[in-house]
């Protein structure tokens, strides 16, 4: 050991404890000091251990650029196990790495305590490990160019899974079941609700097959995680009666007509690591207030020289930055931390931290007085020019709450299997007042359809007329659906 | 609590996913770009900087398509560092970008975009091109010698010591000797035995050459559109071809009912009137084919580009003498732009040649040049 890491290794300890007679909470974290390449690389796929595909390659190369540019610069990546991994940037100098520590240790803080992380599996290192060696096997027996096709396909539909599929049978965690499956490692991602709207609404021919494949099952071992759903969905089947199913991936997986196995096992390793990542797209603005509001108060602690203690505000300072346009997070929320802590004691922070996420944080605890402080205020297009449309508090505050629905993105759900007695997919997006990308929208459609093997049907409102688009054969096609006649045709 | 403090440090030079992937993503943007060659060999901002600088052409990444919010529709957030009042304008739409692309004055946009030089999307095309008939044995009147560096010796001129060699020898002499394990700190030196000389031989160097005659019909019928398709196919045609000779030399002929020599500028540029003869540009080109470049050291590529709009009693002779013309060369290319969807007489006289060696295309829309491209160099 250098005497670099020897004097990192210190340091380490010192805010450690720092940190925790502050009162944070955290697993333990092993340090990395990795170069920049490796950290960048990190950074795209977001675990160092990720299946490959080259959207990620493009994401790389992009964060890489910036850096070579000097544009932008990754200090730290702290992974979300236990326990955590934190990668430090080679060449950052000694009070960098200070600075980058404390916010470190109060990312993992936030990782441990808040509700939102409370069901990622803390092996998720392993986990992606061994989806990655599944992927790089199809691709030894299928081919690259089919594995990718099929990448290509589900990466496309990845948000649309049912996230919050835990709160449905937390109930039923209590007696165990959910517990031991966990620590069998057999996946958090499977149980509950998500299954239940499989047999309910016009989604009901799927209970049939489900009893088929619950009768062949011992015999044929066909899905990874099959054996969980069972119990679950007979059980929730006569409770929750729904008739939008919201799982789409899942959805795909259990009764997509053309796909083999090996297919719907990569959308069930998609489907988990993008459960996996969401609390962290739904925490982004609060986990980074967090953890730069507490940076800030562990180096007040520490013993700074003078040369340290203005590069520390210099760096600090970098962090928080307000961006021209868009929205810093790290800026935005450590201001609404540290207007919080002017009137809260830390107690009632820490209770904060583990029952908020970035909406119901800005919804709650974004007032009026910070809106003014940071000149926040709403825009969007007209005729040529981005225009500011309006900076009164509440509409400031609900246009972000909006943005932060659903992770951002809109809300697609399932409403049968079998659209027109052809087999076809209909799904529906929810629409909340924002139309889609309708280029977007037509690229993707074929995508699902790629994946469903049939037509596939989506119901969407654009200018305020419902519309159904529908892609069969290659070909996406669109028809008006005026309110009164189901199947107006324009 | 020291114990659940970890700092550690890893070799990762040998780490190369995001290489890989990125390379992949390349590879995947080149293959949008073969689909969409046929429009890009075309632009402009190519052909008419002559291609003599590495132009740059904006090419957006991949795509990664999924459901999401039309942008231009959305109601944003942003953060001003005054106080911002409705109505006031934050920015402005960029010109020449449409809907879907990224603006750069914009929030949250992506505006990454990998760029095509000039030589990656040469390489491109020029990988689908090949050159029919190459003829090995043209050889010029005279050849001259060139050195080659192709050896390494013991003893040699001290400029051309081969240092890379020399270390490498020393090191292994030095690993070998017993001394070296005595100490370690001893630092490498050279001794006389090491060192290694680059030594060449000379060798007699043929060059290979190549004459294009670019022939074009100026008559009236021929406007902007034609001139461009023309000046297009040739730009790349030259570029094609210098991969293969050392030496391209080009020659312009112009043509209505009488054909003569003109400069590259005036070929592109002026137009005259008239009818057409093509036998008169043929038999231009079979002039100066004999008198400045004898077959047998010369590959030629005459290339012709008109309207078709001949005068039928010419077809006959224009027929003759493009079978001497297909004779002598290595190629030659016969381009009918048209706009309209008539076959001309004079296309369809020239189809009873059956040699491979005369390559005819039609091309009527700016996009086609790419596949005459393909047609002629295959």
């Amino acid at each position: 050991m250098d005497s670099e890491m020897r004097a990192l290794t210190n340091i380490a300890q010192d805010i450690a404890q720092v940190a925790r007679d502050m009162g944070l909470d955290f697993y333990p974290v092993n340090f990395e000091i990795v170069p920049a390449e490796a950290l960048y690389t990190f950074g795209a796929y977001g675990m160092p251990v990720r299946f490959t595909h080259w959207s990620f390659g493009k994401a790389f190369y992009k964060m890489k650029m910036q850096y070579d540019l000097n544009l932008s610069r990754i200090y730290e990546l702290v992974i979300n196990t236990n326990p955590a991994y934190a990668f430090l940037l080679e060449g950052n100098r000694l009070i960098q790495n200070k600075l980058v520590i404390g916010h470190v240790y109060a990312h993992v803080d936030f990782f441990k305590n808040n509700h939102y992380f409370s069901r990622t599996p803390k092996d998720m290192v392993e986990r992606m490990g061994a989806h990655a060696d599944r992927i790089h096997e199809y691709e030894t027996n299928y081919g690259r160019d089919k594995v990718e096709q099929i990448m290509d396909a589900v990466l496309a539909i990845q948000e649309h899974v049912d996230y919050r599929a835990h709160i449905g049978p937390i109930k039923k965690s209590e007696n165990g079941l959910k517990r031991d499956r966990r620590e069998k490692g057999e996946g958090h991602v499977c149980q509950g609700k998500s299954c239940a709207g499989t047999c309910s609404g016009e989604a009901v021919q799927g209970l049939g097959k489900w009893d088929q494949q619950k009768k062949t099952r011992k015999n044929t071992v066909s899905l990874p995680y099959e054996d969980l759903w069972g119990d679950l969905l007979a059980d929730e089947c006569g409770v929750l009666p729904q008739q939008e199913f919201e799982d789409l991936l899942l959805y795909i997986i259990r009764f997509a007509p053309g796909l083999e196995e090996w297919q719907k096992d990569i959308v069930s390793i998609v489907r988990e690591e993008s459960l996996y990542f969401f609390p962290q797209i739904e925490t982004k603005i609060i986990n980074e207030g967090w953890a730069t509001f507490w940076h800030a108060r562990i180096m007040r602690e520490l013993n700074l020289t003078d040369a340290e203690t203005l590069e520390f505000a210099i760096m600090h300072s970098q962090v928080v930055q307000p961006s021209r346009l868009g929205l810093n997070p790290y800026y935005l929320g450590v201001k609404i931390w540290e207007y919080l802590a002017k009137t809260k004691s830390d107690n009632e922070l820490f209770d904060l931290r583990e029952t908020e996420n970035d909406l119901s944080f800005i919804r709650n605890h974004l007032s009026g007085e910070l809106v003014e402080e940071l000149n926040l205020f709403n825009f969007r297009k007209v005729g040529a020019h981005w225009q500011v449309t309006e900076n009164e508090w509440e509409k400031v505050r609900d246009n972000l709450v909006k943005q932060l629905v659903n992770g951002g993105h809109p809300r697609i759900v399932v409403i049968e299997g079998d659209y027109e007695g052809k087999g076809g997919l209909l799904i529906k997006h929810c629409h909340e007042g924002m139309d889609l990308d309708i280029m977007y929208l037509e690229k993707t459609l074929s995508l699902v359809q790629f994946l469903w093997g049939k037509s596939v049907a989506l119901e969407t409102v654009v200018d305020n007329k419902k519309y159904i688009y529908e892609s069969a054969n290659g070909i996406v096609s669109r028809r008006l659906v005026s309110k009164n006649e189901e199947n107006g045709v324009r | 609590m020291a114990d659940d403090i970890i700092v550690s440090r890893d070799d990762w030079t040998l780490h190369r996913k995001g290489h890989l992937d990125q390379s992949r993503h390349k590879e995947k943007v080149e293959e949008v770009i073969k689909q969409q060659m046929g429009d890009l060999i075309v632009d402009e901002s190519i052909i008419l900087t002559d291609g003599k600088k590495s132009t740059k052409i904006p090419m957006r990444s991949l795509e990664e398509f999924r459901f999401r919010y039309d942008f231009n529709k959305q109601n944003h957030t942003g953060q001003g560092n005054k106080k911002m009042a409705p109505g006031d304008i934050i920015g402005r739409e960029q010109p020449g970008k449409g809907k879907g692309s990224g603006a750069g004055e914009e929030p949250g946009q992506d505006i990454y975009e990998a760029e095509v030089t000039y030589e990656d999307l040469a390489s491109i095309l020029f990988e689908e091109l090949k050159l029919p008939n190459l003829d090995d044995k043209k050889r010029p009147l005279i050849a001259h010698d060139r050195p080659e560096f192709n050896d390494v010796r013991k003893k040699g001129l001290m400029a051309n010591v081969d240092k890379k060699r020399t270390l490498l020898e020393s090191i292994k002499r030095q690993a070998f000797s017993k001394k070296k394990k005595l100490n370690k700190e001893a630092k490498l030196r050279i001794s006389q035995e090491d060192l290694r000389f680059k030594t060449w031989e000379t060798r007699p160097n043929f060059e290979t050459n190549a004459v294009i005659l670019a022939m074009m019909d100026t008559s009236g019928s021929m406007g902007q559109f034609e001139k461009y398709i023309s000046r297009t196919f040739f730009f790349w045609m030259v570029r094609f071809l210098r991969l293969k000779y050392e030496n391209v030399e080009m020659r312009f002929l112009a043509h209505h009912t009488e054909a003569k020599e003109v400069t590259e500028e005036e070929f592109f540029t002026r137009g005259e009137s008239g009818g057409t003869r093509c036998s008169s540009v043929y038999k231009y080109a079979l002039d100066i084919i004999e008198k400045d470049y004898p077959p047998a050291h010369y590959n030629i590529y005459p290339v012709h580009f008109t309207d078709g709009d001949n005068i039928g009693s010419d077809n006959s002779r224009a027929l003759a003498l493009m079978k001497n013309l297909v004779e002598v060369s290595q190629i030659v290319g016969y381009g009918e732009i048209l706009r309209t969807h008539y076959s001309s007489t004079l296309m369809s006289t020239l189809k009873r040649i059956a040699d491979p060696k005369l390559r005819l295309v039609t091309i009527r829309d700016r996009n086609e040049v790419y596949d005459a491209l393909k047609t002629v160099f295959s």
